[in-house]
């Protein structure tokens, strides 16, 4: 009974974690910035790997294998934020902009649009 | 159920690949870079517990220390035009 209910677990966090890091891949080529294209990919870093991670853990129950998941994910959860960080550092260091709303050639912008809340000039 | 994890790493990894190819700055190709790192180890995870020999966790756990360092030397070089740079001008010109 256990054993099902541990599988079937383990089979939800793997299938999540592959849709959540398909998702993140897909937000990697379809956004619009560099800015943008680190939020997709902090998705995978973060919870497809966490995600996936858990089922293994689950299939692989206490053992070494376990052990060594656990230091894996611990791995990706402080080293991910520190590349992601030092990406966007670097890259507003060399003057790559932000997209903001206003460069966005949309014909017919909506009165209530809140682009003065994403404006580069703060007026 | 892991060849279903396995092939969306796959596919996943093909995609950062194309940004990476896309990319028009140099940090899309390294954000895809690490992107395509991490999905590696993913993969390597996946593939051990597929194949049943799990002992490719430990290269996993190499790849994954490896992927930062190179991800920093590389945005540090990119940066400061060398590795062997303090950083100390950054307070400078912050």
């Amino acid at each position: 009974m256990l054993d099902v209910l541990v599988d079937g677990l383990s089979w939800l966090a793997l299938v999540a974690g592959s849709f959540v890091v398909v998702v993140g891949a897909l937000g990697l080529v379809r956004m619009p910035d560099v800015f943008t294209r680190m939020h997709a990919g902090g998705m995978i870093d973060t919870l497809g790997a966490a995600l996936i991670f858990l089922g293994l853990i689950l299939q692989a129950g206490l053992s070494l294998v376990a052990l060594k998941l656990v230091v894996l994910f611990a791995l990706f959860f402080i080293t991910s934020p520190v590349a992601t960080h030092a990406l966007a550092r670097a890259a507003l260091y060399a003057g790559v902009e932000p997209k903001l709303a206003e460069d966005r050639d949309i014909e017919h912008v909506p009165a209530d649009y809140p682009v003065g809340l994403f404006s580069r000039d703060k007026s | 159920m892991f060849s279903v994890a396995a092939i969306a790493v796959l596919v996943a990894l093909g995609l950062a690949l194309a940004r990476a190819l896309l990319g028009p700055t140099v940090f899309d190709r390294v954000l895809a870079a690490n992107a395509v790192g991490t999905l590696a180890i993913l993969l390597l995870a996946v593939f051990g517990f597929l194949t049943g020999r799990p002992e490719f966790l430990d290269i996993g756990i190499t790849y994954a220390l490896l992927n930062l360092i190179g991800t920093l030397a590389v945005l540090k070089f990119w940066r400061y035009g060398d590795l062997s740079g303090s950083g100390d001008e950054d307070e400078a010109d912050a």
